[in-house]
């Protein structure tokens, strides 16, 4: 259940949040663009990613107040400072520069069979693969 | 208003998607990144879920007209050129470091821990050195 039914479900509800977005908008759901939009929002047209972030925002708090076993986790508490600051200089700055994440190249890329997202997705599922196993060896010396 | 609405309900759901999946648990995501370890394979259904799910509707769609936009917005970019490659290889390490991706970043935001706060922030910064960069480079 956990590891199958779970995550399939939730997998389910980001496809439907995408297909909305596309049903209605128009538009491919990317989470760095939409990220970046927030804190620089010139264009009108790109408006609707502000709600979609304040209800990403939202479901988290909500989830939290409904659900808190849920969040049964913590996220680099083990880690150094250097990491925790490396590892999200490195998310905004290489999403921008390859145009999406996990949402955008991934979820909306790869249905659509974008040649682009193909090897966007390809690319950052290898080097994380092989990034947490050289930390792994790292730490283990 | 409409367009806000939507957009908010799409936020939502998308948010509990990802909650729900595991993907804003980092020991889930570094679990299934690590093939060496005991492999924990949970997220591969997360993505088959919504890439299926997205294969099919989007193929329907496209076929129409958006309800509440003239037409639709995809990427139009086709090069498969050196920014796509690095920009997926950065995001790739920064990710493997860690074990969260921009949604998960958001969202976990509710934790309201230090080590999320300064994540999310060094991540923004991440996002405005590319801008100033590329203007920069187009003066």
């Amino acid at each position: 259940m956990e590891k199958v039914l779970l995550p399939l479900l939730g997998g389910i509800l980001i496809g439907t949040s995408s297909s909305i977005i596309l049903y209605t908008l128009g538009r491919i759901t990317g989470i760095s663009g939409i990220l970046s939009v927030v804190f620089n929002p010139k264009i009108q047209s790109n408006h609707w990613k502000i709600s979609f972030f304040m209800g990403l925002i939202g479901g988290g708090f909500l989830l939290r107040v409904v659900s808190p076993d849920l969040f049964d986790y913590s996220i680099g508490k083990s880690e150094s400072l250097i990491t925790i600051l490396s590892a999200g200089f490195l998310v905004g700055l290489g999403t921008r520069l390859g145009n999406g994440c996990t949402s955008g190249h991934g979820v909306c890329g790869l249905p659509r069979l974008s040649p682009r997202s193909i090897i966007a997705t390809l690319t950052f599922m290898a080097v994380a693969i092989l990034t947490v196993i050289a930390k792994k060896m790292v730490v283990a010396l | 208003m409409k367009v806000h609405v939507v957009s908010f309900i799409a936020g939502l759901i998308f948010s509990i998607g990802l909650v729900i999946s595991g993907m804003t648990n980092p020991d889930v995501v570094i679990g299934f990144l690590d093939i060496t370890g005991e492999w924990n394979y949970s997220l591969a259904f997360v993505m088959a879920g919504a890439v299926t799910l997205n294969f099919f509707s989007f193929k329907y769609i496209l076929k129409r007209k958006p309800i509440l936009s003239p037409e639709h917005l995809l990427p139009t970019k086709k090069d498969l050129d050196v920014r796509l490659i690095l920009g997926a290889t950065l995001f790739g390490i920064g990710w493997g470091l860690l074990g969260i991706c921009p949604g998960p970043g958001i969202v976990n935001l509710s934790l309201g821990t230090q080590e999320i706060l300064l994540f999310m922030l060094a991540l923004i910064f991440g996002l405005f050195i590319h801008d100033f960069l590329l203007r920069k480079r187009d003066d």
